[in-house]
């Protein structure tokens, strides 16, 4: 017997968004999606809105996000100005094409908003692209995510209208970096966004994709990306994220890894009232190798939770896990790092390591390795630490002149590292060592980059770990 | 007087190390220290270089006239205090070039210098490596990271040529080193070695003392010095080991 769900004021908003909205566009009629979307919502009646009886919840608590009444209907924004006049990107001096979403829709001038590229590369709106290229959404719309255990991806499923599309054709490598910039610039929003990604064979491919907030407004920002690599594909993943206080961020990613391909994430946490991040690999083809990585800084009473699912079904993959974290004040850290091993996936190599620097008595990390395997020929390694900072080396800076703010500082710099030593494009890595080092030292702020001229500067917020309390 | 130690008391969580510690080194000395495991040696190198948990009950250590008791580590460092560690610490993620660098610039700040340029200070690093027979690129390299037991050795002395102390401790410099090692860490402290500085040479065995030939050396024992003498006395102790101090002052 199932006893009775308490049905929150968010989970009430969205299913009657959903009853209204979940197959309304003419262009869904037909085919497959209807289908799926049907079948999300369905699931999302059943379900509801995760709370924190699922073991993979228990330690990320959402309920009070629910308690608001974020709004989900949103629509297109006119494009009036470059998303540059709004948001002043961080990652400065960086070659890449940009494209962007505001307030959950894809945000270009009408003409700009689906191109096809000479190279036959696809890039732009989603909503677009459903219309425009169906036969890409009836074989991978929908695909990979798992909408029957996850209130969250299940609504995104049912409702989602837009966000980016991608198509990279068989044999094609993109050179320059493709960024993503997600803003919100309205008070109260609950945006559901899908990406969808496909890579043709022997393709390669790199993205960065940037949530950042421009004021202190809250939102509810539920973003699930798909993403398909064909054989021998390489994908390099970068994601930024700088949110306000007041902004929830789930970011469900998906991913299914063919033969011989290759994808590598960064996952880059700087700030955000609660994020969770999941990633989701599904290593179907020998020979695929994934590697996951994250860095999470996080204070005040923000929440972080990293949550990465690796399935190997396939033999002869690899894949390594690395996330490492520094929590202040009252921040809470969730890692939880699954890794299922198919009886025939022999030869597997999976490895999964979690270090974390807690600045204070009262910041906490839950972690927690999950390992499910059924082949007998595998090498599976994990490992977490939670610690403060190594007095054994502070010691040895100190002794050699070094004052004890700057040692420190240069240790947290130096454990945070280990993560960013892997982002490959030198511009890219420079910033971001920048951004980590601002982090640290407190100077890191959404609103220097902001050039929209915060009308409302009464919040200030301060992003400072404070070293001084180790 | 460079160094002068007077009656120094040391404890680690409340348990007596030191028991009355004398010593006075003046520039232009080496002093050996030697004794038995576990008599205070360390404690005493932790003691000078004002490392945390090592907490002074009674007692003074004055240096260049100054009692420094209750100066930072990085305080004594930028004065001239130096230690060669006995179990040089791994930092990954810092590398040498970066380390260095910043220690530099640390204790020019605190001469109230101006930073040093980049050409300059790499020039500076180059000279110094070869002192001590680096060959290897520290660019790119943590800190001690995946260094051989001499290698680090090698660079703690490097680190010593770098920053050009007033006062060196070297803390069983010798241990876990090659013959071959050892003749080169020995030259580099023979190289820095001059009127205007002094070397307090803490080691278990005489071996190192061929090398880096001493003024003083002096026996410790329960946590003071129990005989002092001339570089014969190292001698002495190597032949006779450390049993007859041991019969002398008695085992607890």
């Amino acid at each position: 017997m199932k006893s009775e769900r308490t049905i929150s004021p968010l989970e009430k908003i969205l299913l009657q968004y959903a009853e209204k909205n979940t197959v309304s566009q003419t262009e869904e009629k037909s085919g497959r999606v209807p289908d799926i979307k049907q079948k999300a919502l369905e699931l999302f009646r059943k379900n509801g809105l995760p709370d924190k009886k699922p073991e993979k919840w228990r330690n990320t608590d959402m309920s009070d996000w629910y308690q608001k009444t974020f709004n989900p209907e949103t629509g297109p924004e006119v494009f009036t100005k470059e998303v540059n006049d709004i948001f002043e990107c961080t990652v400065q001096g960086f070659d890449s094409n940009v494209v962007s979403v505001l307030n959950g829709h894809y945000y270009s001038p009408e003409t700009l908003s689906l191109q096809k590229l000479e190279n036959g590369v696809i890039i732009g709106s989603l909503a677009k692209a459903k219309i425009q290229y169906p036969e890409y959404f009836e074989k991978y719309y929908g695909e990979i995510a798992e909408t029957a255990t996850n209130g969250l991806t299940a609504i995104n499923t049912a409702i989602a209208e837009d966000g980016v599309f991608i198509y990279i054709p068989d044999n094609v490598v993109v050179e320059k970096p493709v960024q993503l910039i997600k803003l919100v610039n309205k008070r109260g929003l609950m945006l559901n966004t899908r990406n969808l990604i496909i890579l043709g064979k022997n393709s390669s491919f790199t993205f960065l994709h940037c949530d950042d907030s421009i004021n202190h407004d809250d939102s509810f920002i539920n973003t699930l990306t798909e993403i398909h690599i064909g054989e021998n594909a390489t994908l390099d993943l970068y994601k930024l994220q700088n949110i306000n206080d007041e902004t929830a961020l789930i970011n469900n990613s998906f991913f299914n890894m063919e033969r011989d391909s290759r994808l590598k994430v960064n996952v880059l946490s700087f700030n955000g009232g609660l994020i969770r991040n999941e990633l989701h690999v599904n290593l179907n083809g020998t020979g695929a190798d994934a590697r996951l990585n994250g860095l999470y800084l996080m204070d005040k009473k923000q929440h972080i939770d990293n949550q990465v699912y690796v399935n190997h079904n396939a033999p002869h993959c690899n894949s390594s896990e690395l996330f490492k974290g520094i929590l202040d004040n009252q921040a809470r850290g969730v890692f939880n790092g699954y890794i299922y091993v198919a009886r025939d996936a022999q030869k597997t190599n999976a490895f999964q390591r979690n270090n974390n620097i807690l600045m204070t008595s009262s910041a906490k990390i839950n972690t927690m390795p999950f390992l499910e395997i059924y082949a007998d020929d595998v090498q599976c390694s994990h490992g977490a630490t939670v610690g403060q900072i190594d007095n054994e080396a502070l010691f040895y800076l100190m002794q050699r002149g070094i004052p004890f703010d700057d040692a420190r500082m240069l240790l947290m710099f130096a454990f945070a590292a280990e993560i960013t030593d892997n982002i490959k494009i030198e511009t890219l890595k420079t910033n971001i060592d920048d951004m980590v080092k601002k982090r640290l030292r407190g100077e890191l702020s959404i609103c220097d980059r902001c050039v929209l001229h915060c009308t409302v500067p009464d919040k200030p917020i301060e992003f400072d770990i404070d070293l001084s309390k180790i | 007087m460079l160094l002068n130690i007077k009656n120094l008391h040391v404890a680690i969580n409340g348990k007596e190390i030191l028991k009355g510690f004398n010593l006075q080194v003046n520039e232009g000395e080496i002093h050996a220290i030697m004794g038995p495991n576990g008599t205070g040696k360390s404690t005493l190198a932790a003691a000078i270089t004002g490392r945390e948990g090592y907490q002074i009950t009674k007692g003074e250590i004055i240096y260049k006239g100054q009692v420094i008791n209750d100066w930072t580590p990085d305080k004594r460092a930028n004065e001239g205090v130096f230690l060669s560690f006995q179990y040089p610490v791994e930092i990954p993620g810092v590398s040498m070039t970066n380390f260095m660098r910043t220690a530099l610039n640390a204790k020019r700040n605190y001469l109230g210098q101006p930073q040093m340029k980049a050409g300059e200070f790499l020039k500076m690093m180059e000279e110094k490596k070869k002192l001590v027979e680096i060959t290897a690129k520290l660019t790119n390299r943590s800190v001690n990271e995946g260094f051989s037991g001499g290698e680090k050795k090698k660079n703690e002395i490097f680190q010593m040529a770098m920053l050009e102390p007033t006062l060196a401790i070297l803390d069983e410099t010798d241990s876990g080193l090659d013959i071959d090692a050892l003749k080169v860490v020995a030259k580099g402290v023979n190289t820095l070695k001059s009127d205007n500085n002094a070397f307090i040479v803490i080691t278990h065995y005489q071996r190192l003392l061929d090398y880096i030939v001493p003024d003083f050396v002096h026996v410790m024992y329960k946590g003071k010095i129990v005989k002092s003498g001339g570089k014969g006395l190292a001698l002495e102790l190597e032949e006779n080991g450390y049993d007859w101090v041991k019969e002398l002052y008695g085992e607890e």
